[in-house]
């Protein structure tokens, strides 16, 4: 039952809260750095002249606004609701990612700071981060973990064209979370000279709510571009999850239209039966891990288990505590599709409209498909293409038995 | 009188500064843990800070983070940790107990459950890396609630403000992290730690204990001189690792490494 509140702008609280989630769970060496950060991004966020080279970055190196395309072939092909596709994938460095570091690296410039420190997943983070960091010239460094490091070998390259050190992490899962366990450790060390760059809506406080307000261009932009377009709201929004910033940026500035029906799709990876699988809100419970009360996938005893998806950037065992309140109080849908449901959405979208999805895209798309033929021709659905599939070539390939 | 105030007054009265060795509960496998802390009682030992593990252990060091991990591999889950603390209870009454660790562990039993599950084994204290007073009011009441002093840590980057916020949710003593970093990375620098002592003094009559950097004798002597205690944890921790093969020889060897600590601070005591 959703309970539709009007106030969506007034969370989190002031102490970083979205009801019980969220919040700040650091050590104590990181408690001062993250009260700076809050004091300077309350500071810039209204300030016109950091909005307005935000913008100008957004306009003329991002290449934005994106646009929302039609996707008449896929939906013909589907039968049912109107598929618009938010192109996120034609930004600069192939993602929505992008949106986010601008932000936090311009802030970082001005809060005076000289090196950035990020995690990747995919890569895509990663890339973004060393894109404006090359631009600024400040010194990267990327924490990716090692398993990741081998499927995204391209993204280390560009990373690594870009003048980023990348550091593989081989403790834990070797993947995402670890890479985050990493870049707040050297954080924690190098504190006084060094602006961390989450990817993510994760963290704590204001990471959550600083990264939802730079990734909402997306939405605002999408509502527009959807009312010039088709004259109304679309009937439901569609967007993958792994830590959820390219689903909240599309999701808020839809929050207080009630009849926008929200679906956030998390990775079933080989079957959310199975165990492996990166659903914590289809699947995990509540809990602490990474600065913030959130769901995450973990075991009885509160350690953090290993999970699994085809693709690396929504490989996560956790979620930004915002779609963690979301879910609770029945703002938005979370579900999930499987590895398989996902890749044969990459190659319908591929072969009927000529764009190849990024894999984590792809899970979102993979719902569409399923969401669509359930609504009627009028009904409108939009789906956050949030990156291109460039990057999964490697993986895509291997699937095939090719290597290049 | 909690066993931790009992503790750190009777070590004034003699002059003495405390001495907290640190280890991994299950590390590296579970039958020995409670061998080792009677060892480190016996070596000189005052106090035991007994870490939960965790699978992503955010504020320590590659040292801690792989202690974590063989404790994992045998799956020491936080009811283990307690029941180490229930076996170590039966032979020692009087050593106090603080575990160690990060929040999920403590959200997954439930803070209540844990509070009456610890007091009844004899846990004296907790300290949660990841929980600041900013995020601990639930906690904090139902620790009081189960006399169980809740242990805050303090930074080098800590405001006096912050500060005098944390001296108000301290029980017991309160930790001062001697580096910016992770634990068992860097060397301390004494000068720098006795600045922010005198300051931290000013906004509480808790003792103090310092901790991260401290490897040997001549370090845990130089920190007694300036704090009412000297925690001492990837040191130990390192040394569990090199006999991970041979767990039946950690005993001994711990209790040789915390004596020659003991040895250092007392010899620098008398001496002054």
């Amino acid at each position: 039952m959703a309970e539709q509140l009007d106030n969506y702008d007034s969370y989190p609280d002031d102490r970083g809260h979205f009801g019980s989630y969220g919040g700040r769970f650091v050590g104590e060496t990181l408690m001062e750095a993250i009260y700076a950060l809050e004091e300077a991004y309350n500071r810039y966020k209204n300030d016109a002249d950091f909005q307005a080279e935000m913008d100008k970055d957004l306009a003329d190196f991002v290449g934005r606004p994106s646009p929302i395309y039609l996707a008449e072939n896929w939906t013909g092909k589907l039968g049912g609701a109107q598929i618009y596709l938010k192109r996120e994938d034609l930004n600069h460095t192939g993602a929505h990612k992008v949106n986010n570091t601008i932000g936090q690296a311009l802030l970082a410039k001005r809060m005076g700071k000289k090196r950035i420190i990020a995690e990747t997943g995919a890569g895509q983070h990663g890339v973004a981060t060393a894109t404006v960091a090359a631009r600024l010239g400040m010194e990267c460094v990327v924490y990716m973990g090692a398993e990741d490091v081998q499927r995204q070998a391209m993204n280390v390259y560009r990373m690594k064209l870009l003048g980023a050190e990348v550091i593989p992490v081989e403790s834990g899962s070797r993947t995402l979370k670890d890479a985050l366990n990493e870049a707040l450790r050297d954080w924690v060390t190098n504190v006084d000279e060094t602006f961390y760059i989450i990817g993510t809506v994760a963290g704590p406080h204001p990471y959550p709510a600083m990264v939802r307000d730079f990734q909402s261009i997306i939405g605002r932009e999408a509502r527009n571009q959807i009312l010039t377009a088709t004259g109304r709201l679309p009937d439901a929004l569609v967007a993958c999850i792994g830590g959820g910033s390219n689903a909240i940026g599309l999701f808020h500035p839809f929050l207080k239209d009630e009849s926008v029906a929200m679906y956030g799709v998390e990775g079933a990876g080989h079957g959310i039966e199975t165990g492996q699988h990166s659903a914590p809100l289809c699947a995990g419970t509540p809990g602490v891990l990474h600065g913030n009360r959130t769901y995450l996938m973990q075991d009885d005893n509160g350690q953090i288990i290993e999970t699994h998806s085809i693709s690396a950037g929504l490989d996560y065992p956790g979620v930004g505590p915002e779609h963690a309140w979301l879910k609770d109080i029945g703002r938005a849908q979370y579900v999930s599709v499987t590895d398989d449901e996902a890749l044969q959405a990459f190659h319908d979208l591929t072969r009927t409209e000529g764009i190849i999805p990024a894999l984590e895209s792809s899970h979102a798309l993979a719902y569409a498909s399923k969401l669509a033929p359930t609504m009627s021709a009028e009904k409108i659905l939009l789906v956050n293409l949030s990156g291109r599939g460039d990057k999964d070539m490697h993986t895509v390939a291997a699937l095939a038995g090719l290597n290049f | 009188m909690s066993r931790i105030r009992q503790c750190f007054e009777k070590l004034k009265a003699d002059g003495q500064t405390a001495l907290i060795p640190y280890i991994t509960a299950g590390d590296p496998e579970p039958w020995v843990t409670v061998s080792i802390l009677h060892a480190l009682v016996d070596a000189g030992a005052n106090i035991l800070e007994l870490g939960i593990p965790f699978s992503d252990p955010m504020s320590d060091g590659p040292v801690i983070q792989k202690a974590c991990e063989r404790a994992l591999k045998n799956d020491v889950s936080l009811h283990d940790v307690l029941d180490i603390v229930r076996q170590f209870r039966e032979k020692d009454t009087e050593t106090p107990i603080v575990l160690m660790g990060y929040a999920n562990p403590l959200e997954a039993m439930g803070y209540k459950e844990f509070a009456i599950n610890a007091q009844k084994v004899g846990v004296d204290g907790v300290l949660t890396v990841d929980m600041p007073p900013e995020e601990s009011d639930e906690f904090l009441s139902i620790m009081d609630e189960h006399d169980i002093d809740t242990i805050f840590l303090v930074a080098p980057t800590t405001s006096v403000e912050r500060m005098a916020k944390i001296a108000q949710y301290a029980r017991g003593f309160i930790y001062y992290v001697s580096i910016k970093g992770v634990t068992g990375t860097a060397s301390l620098d004494v000068a720098e730690v006795t600045e922010k002592m005198a300051t931290l003094r000013q906004c509480t009559d808790l003792p103090l204990g310092v901790g991260f950097g401290i490897r040997d004798g001549k370090s845990a002597a130089e920190v007694a001189e300036i704090a009412d205690a000297v925690v001492v944890g990837s040191a130990l921790v390192r040394c569990i690792e090199e006999h991970a093969s041979r767990p039946e020889e950690l005993p001994a060897a711990l209790a040789g490494l915390l004596a020659e600590m003991r040895h250092a601070m007392n010899t620098n005591a008398t001496a002054k």
